[in-house]
């Protein structure tokens, strides 16, 4: 069931009225259900969710086109039971997907947690919405940046992907796939409501050009759960008998929830085998910052209006730098490090009160000002350069 | 009480020589190395792996084609580890959901349940209701011991009105939950219950959940001497093997209609076994479907 990705039979049987308007190849598309092309096009055969704004329009194209492509949709009785879905179909050989927003994101997170810790490759989206608790339902926020990375319990290690645009739900949504197969852990796609509901061109590429590595699968008596940092996975269904369990186990998934050292070299080996992907994880997007005084540091939809701020204060003849995380976790320091090398001073725009500035400050010398916008409004072009220009004149003249 | 019934009573009193220990027959379904369980003396898990494997053996069911999926507490164990086919141990309450998506992704393998009551009634009854609803072929075995066992005896769903636990030091202020109507109203297709006192009926009913294709699901009504025990005042299994043959009444029989809040009788018997749309022949069905309307080949 994991081998092949999008075919262009099935691809020519999708639905999406834009595609059957302008043909494979261009489509204008939601960010929601970009995200879910995108999916489709890594070869995702099962999709498992509950409804919730701003991430509902995923699951409806999933409801509409999956059937189409050969995969499975099922519409689950509420978040945990769609994140344990995914990953009982991920186990059975399936591509599996589920997504939705913060109080969704919050109920997924125990289950989210055995997915790290049995080592199953899916991909869970999280369309960010204002919070706490239901929050401004409708609207944006970057308020579960610090919930991706530790919401579950435990030591563990996590990758997510930030979009800002409709084409990178597209591109970023394979990539996770692709991750999460490389890796065998769950890959977040951390979007959020702007950047969901956002209306854009995006360019598909021929559906045979886009290629993930079939899934290796354990050998009967090859060890399942250690003895690499990846091991291939004993899928159910092999008959392999295989042993998968949430609790600590031995190498061979039998579990061993009392001694010191199996615990130790499990969690050990999840944590490195992400974190030691780190430079290969990182994808950025970086501008101007030879020679900046001041860079700005940012992810997902706020970074659209930073750039125009950033191109503008360099009209003014400020010298200003551009960074730009694709994916937050693992956190990017080297490339944070050395696009700020030069800097005095680093600005970080968010629709929170403060998430990611907090971990730039722990990587960096220098000084890190934050601009939060909250309240499901995105700052405006002018609000940050009025920021860039504050802090530009207090620290560097 | 029926016949059946009457030899399972001659073992609790009998003093007659006793059978020569025989080999282990269904060993080979076990796996190796796990052996002896962690279950207490008493427990009711011994009597449902037992029937189980007699049953999986009954049936011709090859463990290669079957997937145990299981949740957290003592009766998780029956399946993960000591059963030996793929097994997904999973977390506490939500081993029904786990499973639907495995049995999605490969409607061929026969997808097995065993859990307690406080998993799938209390953390996870959503769960449980929707399955049914769903009519997944999911074969659900409950073993209800009335009590939180593997967490020191805490009250449960399960947990008869008045009765002490850890939780409730006066008293249980609370009526049990009847899994066995519910899970039928809710559109199960085999619901059955039965105690561990009842071992052939149990074995007949394993049989026939295992050939049943819809959702299953058999209440088990269990032993717990170690947690239980203490708030019954029951020593030991036999206590609650004599109470479950004294209180059980067939369904359908005189004095059936027990009242939750305030009466102890265990109603036994077939509750529900009927046909339904499966949910993954509907799933297959809707997928050809929806291919045939665009003119996509399937």
């Amino acid at each position: 069931m994991n081998g092949p990705t999008l075919s262009p039979e099935a691809l020519a049987g999708l639905r999406h009225r834009s595609l059957r308007r302008h043909g494979p190849g261009r489509a204008f598309l939601l960010g929601d259900e970009a995200i879910a092309f995108g999916a489709l096009y890594a070869g995702c055969t099962f999709y498992g969710g509950y409804p919730i704004t701003p991430a509902s329009e995923i699951a409806e194209a999933m409801a509409r086109e999956l059937p189409l492509a050969g995969g499975r949709f099922i519409q689950l009785e509420d978040e945990i039971a769609s994140m344990a879905a995914v990953v009982g179909a991920a186990w059975a050989g399936a591509r599996a997907m589920t997504a939705t927003s913060g109080p969704g994101f919050s109920l997924m997170q125990e289950n989210l947690g055995l997915a790290i810790l049995t080592e199953t490759p899916c991909v869970l989206v999280d369309v960010q919405r204002s919070g706490p608790s239901t929050g401004q339902a409708t609207k944006p926020a970057q308020g579960d940046i610090m919930q991706a990375r530790w919401g579950t319990h435990g030591d563990h290690e996590i990758v997510a992907l930030t979009p800002a645009s409709a084409q990178e739900c597209f591109d970023l949504t394979v990539e996770a796939f692709r991750i999460s197969e490389q890796l065998r852990t769950p890959v977040i796609l951390l979007a959020d409501g702007e950047i969901g509901h956002i209306r854009e061109v995006v360019e598909l590429p021929a559906p045979e050009t886009v290629e993930l590595p079939p899934r290796r699968i354990a050998a009967p008596g090859q060890l399942g759960f250690g003895g690499e940092p990846v091991p291939p996975m004993p899928e159910i269904g092999h008959g392999l008998r295989t042993h998968i369990t949430g609790s600590t186990h031995k190498p061979n998934g039998m579990r061993d929830v009392t001694t010191q050292a199996v615990h130790d070299q499990l969690v050990r080996r999840l944590v490195s085998k992400i974190a030691d992907q780190r430079d290969a994880l990182t994808r950025v997007d970086e501008r101007w910052t030879e020679g900046a005084e001041l860079v700005v540091v940012c992810t997902g939809a706020p970074s659209r209006p930073a750039l125009g701020a950033v191109r503008r204060a360099r009209s003014q003849g400020l010298a200003v730098g551009y960074l730009r995380l694709l994916g937050i976790w693992p956190f990017p320091i080297e490339a944070v490090r050395r696009a700020c090398a030069g800097a005095r001073v680093v600005l970080v725009p968010e629709l929170s009160l403060g998430q990611l500035n907090r971990e730039i400050e722990r990587h960096i010398e220098c000084p890190v000002r934050h601009f939060g916008r909250i309240g499901g409004v995105l700052p405006t072009t002018k609000d940050i350069v009025g920021a860039v220009t504050e802090a530009y004149q207090e620290v560097v003249r | 009480m029926n016949d059946d019934a009457a030899r399972g009573a001659d073992v609790l009193t009998s003093t007659g020589p006793q059978p020569e220990p025989r080999r282990q027959p269904r060993r080979r379904l076990l796996r190796a190395g796990v052996l002896p369980t962690v279950f207490c003396p008493g427990c009711g898990g011994g009597t449902v792996l037992n029937c189980f494997t007699r049953a999986v053996e009954a049936v011709g069911l090859s463990p290669d084609r079957m997937c145990s999926v299981t949740g957290i507490g003592c009766s998780s164990w029956v399946l993960s580890p000591y059963f030996e086919a793929d097994t997904l141990h999973t977390t506490h309450g939500r081993a029904i959901a786990f499973a639907t998506g495995v049995k999605v992704a490969r409607p061929d393998l026969k997808v097995v349940v065993i859990a307690g009551d406080g998993d799938l009634t209390g953390i996870g009854g959503n769960h449980l209701i929707h399955a049914a609803r769903r009519n997944i072929d999911l074969a659900v075995v409950m073993i209800n011991n009335s009590i939180y066992g593997m967490t020191g005896g805490q009250v449960a769903p399960s947990t008869p009105t008045g009765a002490k636990s850890t939780t409730t030091p006066w008293g249980n202020p609370e009526p049990p939950l009847r899994a066995a109507e519910l899970v039928a109203a809710a559109g199960g297709t085999y619901v059955a219950r039965w105690t561990t006192y009842h071992v052939r009926q149990l074995l007949e009913s394993f049989k026939t959940l295992l050939r049943h294709r819809g959702f299953g699901f058999i209440e088990v009504i269990a032993p717990c001497p170690t947690s239980f025990g203490k708030s019954a005042g029951w020593r030991s299994a036999a206590d609650f093997l004599a109470h479950y043959r004294d209180r059980s009444v067939p369904l359908g029989a005189p004095g059936c209609a027990p009242d939750p809040a305030s009466d102890d009788t265990i109603v036994i018997g077939t509750f529900v076994q009927r046909d339904r749309p499966e949910l993954t022949d509907q799933l297959e069905a809707l997928a050809l479907r929806a291919r045939a309307e665009v003119g996509v080949e399937p």
